[in-house]
């Protein structure tokens, strides 16, 4: 269902496609397309008078209307100067509200509630490519990621080269990626299908092809699917870590059949200082929540 | 011997094998030559050294600056021009004719050009040109810095353009951030060119904001209480306010990143304990107050231009000066929202979001207050006048574009897209660069003693605001299609007819500058026609306006008594605007000086040498600037006497061309006003 009229979205069946942010698939994204909405539509408030009087003012009081009143002295009034605080300091004041509620609400650290244990997912950013690591599950994946749908995925997300940004538009909101730092995204999709992902921070001139497919499967697709990749033959192990860490560009899905423990702690503390400040986790980021 | 002379800089940094960077050389150097053969041809270089370039005359230097701007403009324009055809062809298949080594060079000088070398020396050209006239006074405090100051900012430009032949410029975005600008991922001398030139322009910015800070505390005119302060004057003193506490914090940064670069430390590296949001934190901590150092003066700009063409006193002054100075205070509490993503925690994130916010009610006030100057008013659709209503009209849909991203859950989602660069597009060009236009086409007149065309003024203003909405309306679609900024190339065909219309949309805003240029070169041509005798050619409020077009060099004969905040409607309404004072007084003023143009190279020549580590040189600069200050601050003949019986007959000649004037223009009641 949704809430813009079907004019405005003027796309037959690949709205999905096209409109990411308006056709959420999971309820973080819909939170916040909501959000926006609600936004929009009080702030639209002020602004729709404000654009309809700097039309009216200008023409009514134009130099060659001369029966318009003309009074070159006046420049005060208390009740107007009462309403033009006001006004603003009211739709400013219930927007703090929503701010407050929403940011506590939509944090990124916050988990998400749900009868199902939540997957975890690695995710390391690389020169130019996605790699995301199945920590519990022993397998990696490069530039697809495959989740189970309507599982909460708790992503842990790090940076092996410049500063990036994860992104899935459809299933929610983004988060940077930066190297000798860990942050964390709680996203789930709704529903099986195949969303977008990408980096969204300019990270050097591979940057336009760094982005992957998510495909959210069902569980029976999704196991059948990890057991696929762990019958594969290509472990993730230093010799192969290091084919990784070599730049490309436009790279295509690749698969992991093992993973080296404690890789994704390792490509952390790899830019740490010495091992007292080497706790992942620990950043001063972490959530309140 | 070649790495002691030259450091890193070789034969090879010169882009031979790039066609499109050579043509581009090719057409700035042909331009550059044919302004220059022209000087030559003229004979006007003696002319241009004494009365402009060693000038320390405050509107001298703020007509340079504006120079500089348009200049600046053309090549941020190219590059913005550039960008939108690549991403209109570069769908799928087709890659366009930018390589991404390319195309991140032009978004990186874009930014920095855009802001640094034209929405700065605009604003800072038409704040020397008029602040001093408005305030009563005959020069700013410190002269002589005036001048270092604007060549400063030009060698800086120099160094931004010569990086387009020599070396390259970075590739790491405007706002260089690190790692990314760090030697590990940008080994090259771009991020330098941009360091230095950041650096070099940005010492000189911090000079001028102290400056008018000082000019306009301590030398406005007998009478002129802050309250009586003109409202551009006020926005342009908290801007100095604002450039004095942020620019600082600029300069540090970039020399920590510089440390960086140049010695190995590790400020902002990922690893070793530096840490990169530092350097974003830093960055922001300038880059959101210096987003209102360009915006504040605009606002001055449209208050003036609304009060003088509504033919009326400004509704609520009060409340505009307590929601500038509202304004000022909060753009310092509110950088975080840069970076919402990097995964504050929520009381944090909600702390910024809520800080941003709240700066719509302040000025949500400054647009209400400008509809209710209108009203009651007698409005005449000037230029200034169209440019201000087309800001009104178009600032409130970038103000709720902006509101919405200070939602952090909506940053989310919308940060780094496309919806971004149209909202930031949707703050400046309207909120800043409309209301240069408009205080450009409004005191033209009191620089050159003639008006611009008002046909050609308009044309463009229409042409600017409808390509403006094409330019920038696709990008919010764009942004909701999941679309992020800086792509050079994309695979997705529902992108590309937005990005179609946005590419047009840039050739209209093209058409519109080519208008301001004919403009130009018919008000030249028609000046006779469009000549401002009397110097006020449009019944103006305030100060500027009570001398003669363009003003003697000494701006006032007399210094006037202000009693109202209307200083000038008030003097004409008392019938004293144009009195001849008993006699005159001898005025002390300051000499002209080469050493602002000497400190403007030898700055050029030390950020160059630095970028290519040609230390020999860098050392040589450096001593060579502090000989320079020292040999300064030796001369005794800064300044010298210009007897009265000089102003008094220079004032007799301004007060016969007036009666002349008013003997062949009886018929008409009032001056050349309301001709728009």
């Amino acid at each position: 269902m949704s809430l813009w009229p079907q004019w405005v979205l003027a796309c037959d069946g690949d709205c999905g496609a096209r409109w990411a942010l308006l056709n959420p698939k999971g309820p973080i994204a819909a939170h916040e397309k909501g959000l926006i909405i609600t936004a929009f539509a009080l702030m639209l408030l002020v602004v729709i008078p404000v654009i309809f009087m700097t039309i009216a003012f200008a023409w009514k009081y134009r130099a060659s209307n001369k029966k318009a009143q003309y009074e070159p002295e006046w420049d005060n009034s208390t009740k107007i100067e009462a309403v033009v605080w006001a006004v603003p300091a009211v739709i400013v004041a219930i927007l703090a509200t929503l701010v407050w509620k929403s940011s506590h609400e939509l944090s990124p650290y916050r988990p998400i509630h749900s009868a199902s244990q939540p997957i975890q997912v690695e995710v390391v950013a690389m020169n130019w490519k996605w790699l995301f690591i199945y920590p519990d599950l022993g397998i990696a994946s490069v530039n697809r990621l495959v989740i189970p749908a309507k599982v909460p995925v708790s992503f842990k997300i790090t940076s092996d080269t410049a500063m990036s940004s994860f992104f899935i538009p459809q299933l929610g909101g983004q988060i940077y990626a930066m190297a000798g730092m860990q942050t964390r995204l709680q996203l789930v999709a709704d529903q099986p299908g195949s969303y977008q992902g990408l980096n969204t921070q300019f990270n050097g001139d591979g940057f336009a092809g760094m982005h992957f497919e998510t495909v959210a499967a069902s569980s029976q697709d999704f196991d059948s699917w990890v057991a696929q990749v762990k019958h594969g033959v290509t472990p993730l192990n230093e010799e192969t870590f290091k084919t990784l860490e070599v730049p490309s560009e436009n790279v295509s899905p690749r698969y992991f059949s093992s993973v080296e423990p404690k890789l994704f702690e390792r490509i952390l503390q790899k830019y740490l200082p010495n091992a007292a400040a080497a706790q992942p986790g620990q950043h001063g980021m972490n959530s309140t929540m | 011997m070649q790495e002691t002379l030259f450091g890193k800089l070789t034969l090879s940094a010169i882009p031979y094998d790039n066609p499109i960077v050579m043509g581009a050389i090719g057409a700035a150097t042909a331009m550059g030559l044919l302004v220059l053969g022209l000087i030559t041809y003229f004979g006007k270089w003696g002319y241009l050294w004494k009365e402009w370039f060693t000038s320390v005359d405050h509107k001298r230097i703020g007509v340079m600056y504006i120079v500089l701007a348009f200049v600046m403009l053309l090549r941020g324009f190219a590059d913005a021009l550039m960008m939108r055809m690549q991403q209109a062809i570069a769908q799928g298949g087709m890659h366009g004719y930018l390589p991404p080594d390319h195309y991140d060079q032009i978004f990186s000088a874009h930014g920095t050009i855009m802001i640094i070398f034209v929405a700065m020396p605009f604003f800072i050209g038409l704040m020397n040109l008029i602040v001093p006239l408005q305030i009563g006074a005959r020069d700013v405090a410190y002269p002589f810095l005036n001048s270092v100051s604007f060549w400063l900012t030009a060698s800086s430009a120099a160094l931004v353009m010569i990086s387009l032949g020599i070396g390259d410029f970075s590739h790491a975005g405007w706002s260089g951030y690190p790692p990314l600008s760090e030697t590990r991922f940008s080994p090259g001398p771009g991020v330098d060119y941009w360091i230095w030139s950041l650096q070099l322009g940005g010492i000189g910015t911090l000079m001028t904001g102290i400056n008018f800070f000082v000019t306009i505390l301590r030398m406005r005119a007998p009478g002129m209480t802050m309250m009586k302060l003109p409202v551009f004057s006020w926005t342009i003193l908290v801007t100095n306010v604002l450039i004095m506490l942020s620019f600082p914090v600029l300069t540090v940064a970039l020399a920590l990143l510089t440390l960086d670069r140049y010695l190995g430390m590790h400020f902002f590296t990922s690893d070793l304990g530096g840490n990169q949001m530092m350097f974003l934190n830093l960055f922001w901590i300038w880059g959101h107050p210096e987003v209102y150092i360009v915006i504040l003066p605009a606002f001055g700009m449209f208050s003036e231009v609304v009060s003088t063409f509504s033919g009326k006193r400004l509704f609520g002054y009060h409340s505009m000066v307590y929601a500038t100075v509202a304004i000022a205070v909060l753009s310092f509490v509110v950088w975080l929202h840069h970076f919402f993503t990097m995964g504050a925690g929520a009381n944090v994130n909600a702390f910024f979001g809520i800080a941003t916010m709240v700066i719509a009610v302040p000025t949500g006030v400054k647009v209400f207050n400008w509809l209710f100057t209108m009203y009651k008013g007698r409005v005449e659709f000037t230029t200034p006048v169209l440019w201000t209503l087309g800001f009104i009209i178009t600032f409130c849909i970038g103000g709720m574009t902006g509101v919405l991203l200070s939602v952090p859950p909506a940053d989310f989602v919308l940060h780094n897209s496309e919806f971004l660069v149209a909202h930031f597009h949707n703050m400046l060009i309207p909120g800043a660069l409309f209301g240069y236009f408009a205080g450009y086409a409004f005191w033209f007149p009191k620089a050159f003693g003639f008006r611009l065309d008002e046909k050609w003024g308009k044309r463009a203003f229409w042409l600017w605001l409808v390509g403006f909405y094409l330019a920038f309306m696709p990008l919010y679609a764009l942004g909701f299609m999941g679309m992020p900024r800086r792509l050079v190339h994309y695979n997705n065909p529902a992108w590309q007819p937005y990005l179609l219309v946005a590419a047009a949309g840039t050739l209209v805003i093209l058409a519109a500058i080519v208008c301001q240029a004919v403009q130009l070169v018919v008000s030249i041509r028609n000046r006779e026609a469009l000549r401002d005798v009397t110097g006020d050619p449009w019944n103006g409020r305030t100060l500027e306006w009570a001398v003669a077009s363009p003003p003697p060099f000494y701006n006032f004969a007399h210094i006037p008594h202000v009693q109202s905040l209307d200083a000038f409607t008030d003097m004409k309404d008392r019938g004293v605007a144009y009195e001849v004072p008993a006699s005159y007084q001898d005025i002390h003023m300051p000499r002209n000086t080469a050493v602002g143009v000497v400190l403007g190279g030898i700055a050029f020549a030390f950020g160059f040498s630095m970028i290519w580590h040609i230390w020999w040189l860098a050392l040589g600069a450096a001593v060579g600037a502090l000989g320079a200050l020292v040999l300064r601050s030796a001369d005794d003949s800064v300044d010298y006497i210009l007897p009265a019986q000089d102003v008094a007959r220079m004032e007799r000649e301004r007060r016969q061309l007036l009666a002349a004037h008013e003997q062949a223009d009886t018929s008409s009641e009032s001056h050349l006003a309301h001709q728009g």
